[in-house]
């Protein structure tokens, strides 16, 4: 974990509201894990004040032949634009400087299983590459993709090349079949019992989820978002509710550092909040 | 040429005096920002600090305020975390033993729900020889416990810091809420009844709305306003109550670079804590501290106790 002032390599719209955004980033190809975030500051200002959270895409080396420069590690994160922070972030260009914080969190736990299903909605896709990415290597991989319509579909043909089959299904059938996510995993759950559930995405979807994993005895890790101020567990302010929270019994988890990877049964469903800890979709769907 | 003034070679003092607590420089973090210290030493030597203040503490283990607990506001941000912390118990087992490793005096803050929770771990923190002081928090706006608010009435400030007082063998400052029509009458009610020194301020109350939800931003409703937006505040207020008493001021809210941290030290802080901004750049305290070096030098000081309380009023 470190905290530096750093470049940007480049900063792409993928899909209309969509950015990918290389950021230089010395120690990451070794430090970050699949799951993990940085928190980036947007401005040098006071306005925004806070750091943003992305979850980590991707690390990689840009080779050394590029510019006759010794090999440089990047990260780089997908966002959506949904207010003053990312808005700024879109603007920024190749040299710009931003400031940098991570890899921070903990990670998914690499379950072995003979079935490794995936499940994204819209930009919660984000963690889970880096997850394909090892998990190829000793099993099946399949990435199931939601989105409202087809712009929210991201990035699938780099998990293709990894040798994940990809499922894509959208609200609208703009792109792929049309319908839930959801519908798709139920399918799925019925063929590969014995798979291990991987999801990010906004919480109704979560929710479902949730719901399929439990009622097959599947299990399941989820990668959650809450509002964050620090990002390594000192201010407090992005708890979610454990297992056995109650009004005269609380139990709190801390997103940022526990956090965002829990397993389900770690977590008090009925009491998640759909408002706070819902994926940056910014999405109201109930 | 005054005899404060530098000789260029020497590195400026930069030590200051706090009720005897010696201090390597005026620089700590606020309560609350900075977890118990160990959520930030991955991002700088912690002995770089004038203190290490830790979280706020109460007798037994404390869950907090339900979520959204923060939201951001123009250059500031609301917390009602409600006082979450590990208890006494596993601070000492969890906490402590991390701390020990600084030279860095710890200062321990601390909080009750009641004069008798207020006394019992004012007991136990004078017991324990890694703690170095206690600050004492009568100002938390999120605890409303058995119809007297600490913070807002000197008389129940004054009966709460002569019981500490009684069960304390330590430094002792007690930090005072800006949620007063007059800090002043807190200030020397507090100093009045035992208090070594004064830090102020925390937070102030607030309140934001989402629009689009037509809902408030946190759940607890209102919430602690803190950063930027508050500094010309806190330094009003640490003015003030410089003049009202005779003990040694720490000045808090707002500071984000050694220039924030100056306007306190000018009106006459003894030292400075660093909060909101420790979320924004983790190593924010460092460099305020190096910032204070170069200050001196600039202004051919060799000492920062020739800043504090330097205000120029003409
Ligand atoms: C661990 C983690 C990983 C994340 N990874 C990604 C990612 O890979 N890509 C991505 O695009 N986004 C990600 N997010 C969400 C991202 O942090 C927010 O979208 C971003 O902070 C919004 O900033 P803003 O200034 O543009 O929006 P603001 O102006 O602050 O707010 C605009 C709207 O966005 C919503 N919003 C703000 N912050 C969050 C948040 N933390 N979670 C959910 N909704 C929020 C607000 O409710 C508001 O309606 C992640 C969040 C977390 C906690
Ligand atoms: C998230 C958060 C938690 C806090 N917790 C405490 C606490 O436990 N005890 C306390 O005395 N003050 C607490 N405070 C108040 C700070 O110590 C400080 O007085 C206030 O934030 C103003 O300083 P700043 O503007 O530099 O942040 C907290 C503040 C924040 C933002
Ligand atoms: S964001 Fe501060 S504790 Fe998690």
């Amino acid at each position: 974990m470190q905290n530096f002032n750093t470049t940007i390599l480049s900063n792409q719209e993928l899909s209309p509201g969509y950015y990918r955004m290389r950021i230089l980033a010395p120690g990451f190809v070794a430090a970050a894990k699949p799951g993990q975030f940085v928190m980036v500051r947007v401005s040098g200002g006071l306005e925004p004040l806070l750091r943003r959270p992305f979850g980590i895409f991707r690390t990689g080396f840009l080779p050394a032949d590029c510019d006759g420069l010794p090999d440089k590690e990047y990260v780089e994160i997908l966002y959506k634009v949904v207010g003053s922070g990312t808005s700024i972030l879109k603007g920024l260009h190749q040299g710009d400087g931003v400031e940098l914080l991570g890899p921070l969190g903990n990670g998914f736990e690499l379950r072995p299983a003979a079935e490794q299903i995936l499940v994204g909605g819209g930009i919660g896709l984000v963690p889970l590459y880096m997850l394909a990415r090892e998990l190829v290597k000793n099993g099946n991989v399949r990435l199931l993709m939601g989105g409202r319509c087809r712009d929210d579909i991201l990035a699938v043909t780099e998990f293709e090349r990894l040798g994940v089959a990809t499922y894509v299904s959208t609200d609208d059938g703009s792109l792929g079949e049309e319908g839930l996510v959801t519908d798709v995993l139920q399918r799925k759950l019925a063929r590969y019992p014995e798979a291990a559930v991987y999801a990010c995405g906004p919480m109704p979807m979560l929710r479902a989820v949730h719901e399929l994993c439990a009622a097959g005895k599947v299990p399941l890790q989820v990668s959650l978002e809450a509002f964050m101020a620090c990002g390594v567990g000192a201010c407090l302010g992005c708890v979610v509710k454990g297992a056995g929270h109650s009004e005269t019994d609380p139990h709190y988890l801390c997103t940022c550092k526990e956090g965002p990877v829990f397993m389900a049964d770690q977590l008090e469903w009925d009491l998640l909040e759909d408002r706070q800890d819902g994926c940056g979709c910014g999405e109201d769907e109930a | 040429m005054s005899e404060g003034k530098m000789n260029m070679d020497k590195k400026p003092n930069l030590a200051v005096d706090i009720a005897g607590l010696h201090l390597k420089n005026p620089v700590m973090p606020a309560s609350g920002t900075f977890g118990y210290g160990q959520e930030y030493a991955p991002f700088f030597d912690l002995d770089q600090l004038g203190g290490i203040v830790t979280k706020g503490l109460s007798l037994n283990p404390k869950a907090g305020n339900p979520t959204p607990r923060i939201a951001e506001t123009t250059s500031g941000m609301l917390n009602a975390i409600g006082l979450q912390n590990v208890g006494i118990e596993a601070f000492i087992r969890d906490k402590l033993p991390f701390l020990r490793q600084y030279r860095t005096p710890v200062i321990a803050n601390f909080f009750g729900n009641s004069l008798e929770e207020y006394g019992e771990v004012a007991r136990r923190l004078s017991d324990l020889s890694e703690v170095a002081a206690v600050e004492l928090n009568i100002s938390c706006p999120n605890v409303k416990k058995g119809g007297i608010v600490f913070g807002t009435d000197p008389q129940a400030a004054a009966e709460v810091v002569t019981l500490v007082r009684r069960h304390l063998s330590k430094p002792l400052i007690v930090k005072l809420t800006p949620n007063v029509t007059d800090i002043t009458v807190m200030a020397r009610a507090v100093e009045e009844a035992g208090a070594d020194a004064i830090c102020c301020i925390n937070t102030l109350t607030g309140m934001a709305v989402d629009v689009h939800r037509r809902q408030l931003r946190i759940a607890n409703g209102t919430g602690g306003l803190s950063g930027p937006a508050i500094r010309p505040v806190a330094v009003r207020m640490v003015y003030q109550v410089v003049q009202a008493v005779n003990v040694p001021v720490i000045g808090v809210g707002g500071i984000t670079c050694a220039e924030d941290a100056l306007e306190f030290l000018i009106v006459g802080a003894r030292a400075v804590q660093v909060g909101t901004a420790n979320f924004v750049d983790p190593q924010a305290m460092p460099k305020i501290v190096t910032g204070l070096e170069q200050y001196c030098r600039d202004q051919h000081e060799d000492d920062i106790n020739n800043i504090i309380g330097s205000l120029k009023l003409s």
